[in-house]
């Protein structure tokens, strides 16, 4: 389908696609067996400026937004849907700094980060708070012109790789969420260390890791927001993040899409390829009308939020990553049924893309969270329509 | 130092199809790309305008369509492009493209060296790089794989051989051409992209770089060519089985029969 991109946005799909054919094909299997993290492609993105493209060019990016980075994203998911997380990841704790950071932590963490020598991470969850954020038990206590962080954050993606660290914390308990901050926190800080990693089902090139703030001292000034902004924040944050996610999916999803059409045509059995077939020609169907229709969900939205007016997007976010990450659940398994057996084996890419998918059902909000914000946002809008 | 590249814009495909009536290639439908081996060239001397310092032109003949080849050029970090364009050149053959070339070079003025990659994957000759040297009256060497050395006014480097490599040394201005062996080219940055998107290519005709008539175009290419084709694929050997007495009763008798023993 024709989206009416721009020259620019042109120029990252053509640069995406080549770091993902050029610089991730060769290795995606390695990184997938090893679980290593992938610096090297870390160092190619950075090296094409594809990790800027949502950040302004006054701090160093190209100037693009919730787009553009959901184009990058798509890309380079469809070749490997876990080593873009170095971008993604790294994208949901760049936008609390980009849209609550005062000038001094703009201009201190953002270029850095548009210049891929610094990845970031956002860390919310923790071992009894998931889908109930509110029951964070990690601590900010105030002591003069610093804060003392107590607790420990679990599932962090680029945890322990990562510089900077966008932490919520609880700074008044009794409050509930309105009792949240969070803060900037930098690797190497004392007090602050990772814990377990995880080994995963799938985003195996991606890593995962628990945060351990054990007396961890922050100076006042990288509080992000005022004191008890911290749940607005993170909400606002997912409100631009979650399309990304969506992008996740849709590249995991297309590009197992992509594979199945080629895989048809070129196996046969009972003298024919297996796209004359109409068991199959359906099911490339229905799995290239979902993944264009997600596609259309996610552009569509990212545009809005790049161009509409500021308010809350929470209810198209939503339906951005429920309806992609569903549609890259069920492409992605029909996808290896086209493989047959070759697709349940690991030699080739196609179980892994089912592996893949399905952290984008459960990460940034379940599908199941997804749908009730959907929910209570048409709830409320009905509600005052009827004012 | 100023570096001067020199690249081609080749079909992205080595099914090349001929016009059968003047044997040139039809680009028409066929996606072009900057020949391979020129890549090298360019990020060799992005790399030493890195260390050294300077600026590096790219320069190419070729129809108005080369542009795209220039602008890649510039993608990935050149400073300026040159396109020597003009329908005087058409039909060149490598002795008229090392002299357009040259005469090019001559008007961008002062430089230290000239790089080339050592062949294009169309034309498949290699005598381009060598034939602007010999134009500019500049020392060359081909093949190159590795700078071990360069300053202001000297260069060492390794040049291929069939079997190990040659230490050569030579100074300023000179020109190499380089294989496959001395770089990973870049890719293009999207800074890089739209910088050149929006750069000017020059654009050289033939008066503008001051050609004789009779050395351009046909009547400069004493060159014929009678026939191109891609040669057939090689067809796989005959393989013989059996344990090794076996092979080499088979092996005789088969070359007894070809009367070769």
């Amino acid at each position: 389908m024709e989206y009416f991109l721009s020259e620019e946005q042109k120029m990252i799909c053509e640069l995406a696609k080549r770091i993902a054919e050029e610089k991730i094909k060769p290795v995606r299997e390695h990184y997938d067996e090893t679980e290593e993290f992938p610096w090297p492609i870390v160092e190619e993105l950075a090296k094409v400026d594809l990790c800027g493209v949502y950040i302004p060019e006054e701090y160093g990016g190209t100037g693009g937004g919730v787009f553009e980075l959901c184009l990058a994203v798509e890309e380079l998911c469809k070749i490997d849907g876990g080593i873009a997380l170095v971008l993604a990841a790294t994208a949901l704790a760049a936008f609390p700094i980009m849209l609550f950071g005062n000038d001094e932590q703009k201009k201190k963490y953002l270029p850095d980060i548009a210049a891929g020598k610094k990845l970031a991470a956002f860390a919310l969850t923790e071992p009894g708070a998931g889908s109930d954020a509110s029951a964070i038990q990690t601590t900010a206590k105030k002591e003069g012109d610093s804060y003392i962080l107590n607790g420990t954050k679990c599932f962090i993606t680029n945890g322990g790789e990562a510089q900077i660290y966008i932490v919520v914390t609880m700074t008044d308990k009794v409050k509930g969420s309105r009792g949240a901050s969070i803060f900037i926190v930098e690797k190497d800080t004392r007090g602050f260390s990772f814990g377990k990693k995880e080994k995963k089902m799938g985003i195996r090139g991606s890593a995962t890791r628990e945060l351990i703030f054990n007396e961890c001292k922050i100076p006042k000034e990288n509080l992000l927001g005022r004191e008890g902004q911290g749940f607005i924040i993170a909400l606002k944050t997912f409100d631009v993040s979650r399309p990304g996610v969506a992008a996740q999916a849709l590249g995991i999803a297309a590009g197992a899409l992509e594979d199945a059409i080629k895989y048809s045509r070129e196996r046969e059995q009972f003298g024919q390829s297996i796209s004359s077939f109409q068991a199959i020609q359906h099911l490339l169907a229905d799995m290239a009308t979902e993944v264009e229709a997600a596609r259309a969900l996610i552009y569509a939205t990212a545009r809005m939020i790049d161009k509409g007016p500021k308010t809350r997007v929470t209810k198209e976010s939503a339906m951005c990553k429920l309806l992609a990450s569903d549609v890259a659940m069920k492409v992605t398994t029909d996808a290896v049924q086209v493989y047959g057996g070759y697709g349940y084996m690991r030699e080739y890419p196609m179980e892994k893309r089912m592996r893949d998918a399905k952290i984008t059902q459960i990460y940034e909000g379940t599908n199941q969270v997804m749908r009730n914000e959907i929910a209570l946002a048409l709830i409320k809008e009905a509600a005052r329509a009827k004012k | 130092m100023n570096f001067i590249v020199c690249i081609k814009q080749v079909p992205g495909t080595t099914e090349v199809k001929i016009d059968p009536k003047t044997n040139t290639l039809i680009r028409e439908g066929v996606e072009s790309i900057v020949n391979p081996f020129d890549s090298y060239a360019i990020e060799e001397a992005l790399r030493l305008k890195e260390r050294m310092g300077g600026k590096v032109t790219v320069i190419s003949m070729g129809p108005p369509q080369a542009e795209s080849a220039l602008r890649e050029a510039l993608s990935m970090g050149c400073d300026e492009a040159i396109l020597l364009t003009d329908r005087a050149f058409a039909g060149s053959d490598t002795l008229a493209t090392s002299y357009i070339l040259a005469r090019g070079i001559k008007k961008i003025g002062e430089f230290g060296l000239v790089i080339c990659g050592k062949q294009a994957i169309d034309g498949d000759t290699a005598q381009v790089g060598p034939g602007i040297a010999e134009k500019l009256g500049v020392p060359a060497i081909t093949y190159v794989k590795k700078i071990e050395e360069i300053n202001e006014t000297r260069i060492r480097v390794e040049r291929m051989m069939e079997e190990g490599y040659e230490v050569i040394e030579m100074g300023f201005p000179a020109l190499i051409t380089v294989v496959k062996e001395i770089n990973e080219p870049r890719l293009p940055s999207l800074k890089g992209m739209v910088r050149a998107k929006k750069a000017e290519i020059h654009m050289w005709n033939a008066s503008d770089i001051v050609c004789e008539n009779s050395r351009i175009g046909q009547s400069g290419s004493p060159t014929i060519v009678n026939k191109i084709f891609t040669p057939p694929p090689r067809k796989g050997g005959e393989t013989i089985l059996g344990d090794p007495e076996e092979q080499a009763q088979k092996l005789v008798e088969k070359l007894r029969q070809a009367k070769v023993v």
